[in-house]
């Protein structure tokens, strides 16, 4: 394939070697951080780097984790957050991708620039303005002000508009003699085949969200509004201050779960997913 | 319905969001960079470009700014160096190699606030898990985070870390596009690896390059979560970046005025930035066809 070499024996011996050497170091955080998660409290100080697991596990730092933060209320916050984005998201793409994929209107080209400008004026940079818009609608401290300024996506709408164009127009047309409405054709038609495109936008919008720091932090002050992240902050800050690596390790831990699972299941589906993203 | 309500429809939601999240806060915010609200004063007065002189006063921006173009380079070229080394690597699909790629991609996905606090124990001098094991090596401890000659190279290492898989994934779609052909032509020829490399290999991916380039470069000014979590732009400010100064003075120093206007300097540049790289890209896509 493309532009190999070919190898022989102690050459191929040698690549794997030195590949499997760098894929250790590169996961040296996650060994550390599972190994240490289970380390007992004793263990801590010179040894506590040791990747190597020469102690009798136990769940004592993850009991102590799981009592010094409300992780069910950080997780259902954060499940609102993702998916109460997602959800209007899918929402305004489609119908927007619809119009400049299929429609003829006045300043279209204009239109469709100013929609991508939000790929490089990203909501990061304008934390300040959009902040104080959301405390002159009074939603300062909610989960809405969280989700408001990602419910349009350039990204998702250019997204869908190129899947939109690739559709040959033959097969609305035949929906059209079937006396099918604009809805039905979009929800029969255009949707089923726009499939994995919603699926990659749809993979790719949850993990930035649920992965969104800055923003969360600026917005939420009461604790019971908080979203896994800043919630994961303070917390490893304490636990930093008292030199409780176990305990940093077993919250991180109890953080990443869903993605290790998820990640480990849906691994092609992933990397899939965030090549197309790039793809324009 | 007609056509031009039909439009409309289709579009004002989207348009409703980007208006209201976008583009007024960018008019807003400028509009704002005008105007001084002193202590215990009731309204803002009109102070013409004041806020803009105090902005470039301050040292301290100016610091973030250095600091920034330094982060910048020094995190996007090693990453994709990195990302196209291991994209050279692992391209072809085999149990061993989709494996590896798997936990250079990883990092990606995880929370950057996840991985600083995974990092604040690596870099932890001593008995942290970079100077525990540099020292079975025989390199001596170092303060990784509290020098500030250090502290932002480590937060460049911790962002390669993060993002290299990332763009390593680009650069194999990008290998497997270049077809047989070219390979083919140059073995005829008698190129070796190397120039396969340079003249078949490096041009034609110069897309690819391109649109990294950009992801990479948006992706060091808008991230700042890790300083906020490791370093707070210390020691002495050797850590500070632009996006950190703007939080800092609108969330802890509550300097409205150094916060507005040093997002307006942001916009700008990215805007700048953004008329460049649409011509570098069409110019990368044009050299493709």
């Amino acid at each position: 394939m493309a532009n190999t070499r070919k190898r022989s024996f102690p050459a191929a011996l040698a690549f794997f070697v030195i590949i499997s050497a760098i894929t250790i170091i590169w996961s040296g955080p996650f060994l550390w951080m599972v190994v240490a998660s289970f380390k007992p409290q004793t263990f801590g100080g010179l040894d506590m780097a040791s990747v190597v697991p020469n102690f009798m596990p136990t769940l004592a730092n993850y009991e102590l984790a799981w009592m010094s933060a409300d992780f069910v209320g950080l997780y259902i916050n954060t499940l609102i957050v993702v998916f109460g984005i997602l959800s209007v998201q899918l929402v305004t793409i489609t119908l927007a991708a619809y119009a400049f994929a299929r429609l003829e209107f006045p300043f279209k080209t204009f239109l469709f620039y100013l929609f991508l400008l939000q790929l490089m004026i990203v909501p990061p940079i304008l934390i300040v303005p959009n902040l104080k818009t959301l405390v002159g609608l009074g939603l300062s401290d909610t989960l809405v002000a969280v989700m408001a300024p990602y419910f349009a996506s350039a990204f998702g709408t250019f997204l869908l508009r190129q899947t939109f164009k690739s559709i040959p127009r033959d097969f609305e047309d035949a929906a059209v003699i079937d006396g099918c409405n604009w809805f039905q054709i979009l929800r029969y038609v255009l949707l089923p085949l726009a499939k994995p495109a919603l699926v990659a936008f749809s993979i790719v919008s949850v993990v930035a969200h649920w992965n969104e720091f800055l923003w969360p932090l600026m917005v939420i002050d009461s604790p019971d509004k908080m979203t896994l992240t800043v919630g994961l902050a303070s917390f490893a800050r304490a636990a930093e201050g008292a030199a409780d690596w176990g305990l940093i390790a077993a919250g991180t831990m109890i953080v990443m779960l869903p993605l290790i699972i998820a990640f480990t299941l849906f691994q092609k589906q992933f990397v899939n997913s965030f090549m197309f993203s790039g793809i324009k | 319905m007609s056509s031009g309500i039909k439009v409309w429809l289709y579009l004002t939601p989207a348009l409703f969001f980007l208006v209201m999240f976008t583009y007024y806060p960018m008019v807003q915010v400028l509009w704002d960079s005008f105007f001084f609200k002193a202590y215990g004063q009731e309204t803002a007065s009109f102070v013409g470009f004041d806020n803009y002189a105090r902005l470039f006063r301050d040292p301290e921006f100016g610091v973030a700014v250095k600091n920034n173009i330094i982060y910048a380079v020094g995190t996007v070229i090693p990453s994709l160096a990195v990302g196209f080394g291991l994209a050279l690597a692992l391209m072809e699909s085999t149990r061993f190699k989709n494996f590896a790629r798997a936990i250079f991609f990883f990092p990606t996905l995880v929370p950057l606030i996840a991985a600083a606090a995974l990092w604040i124990f690596v870099y932890f001098p001593n008995i942290g898990l970079l100077d525990y094991y540099l020292a079975k090596i025989g390199i001596g401890s170092t303060n990784w985070l509290g020098d500030s000659d250090i502290a932002l190279f480590s937060m460049m290492l911790l962002s390669i870390w993060k993002n290299a898989g990332f763009y390593m994934l680009f650069y194999i779609a990008g290998l497997q596009g270049i077809g047989e052909e070219y390979y083919e032509a140059a073995e005829l020829e008698g190129a070796s690896y190397f120039q396969r490399l340079r003249y078949i290999t490096l041009p034609l991916l110069g897309p690819t390059t391109a649109f990294v380039f950009i992801i990479a470069l948006i992706h060091v000014f808008t991230y700042v979560d890790h300083v906020i979590m490791m370093t707070k732009g210390g020691p002495i400010g050797s850590t500070n970046l632009v996006l950190y100064y703007i939080f800092q003075n609108a969330h802890e120093f509550n300097d409205a005025a150094k916060a507005t206007t040093s997002t307006v300097v942001s916009v700008i540049a990215l805007l700048a930035f953004s008329f460049f790289s649409i011509r570098t890209m069409e110019r990368g896509i044009h050299y493709e066809s």
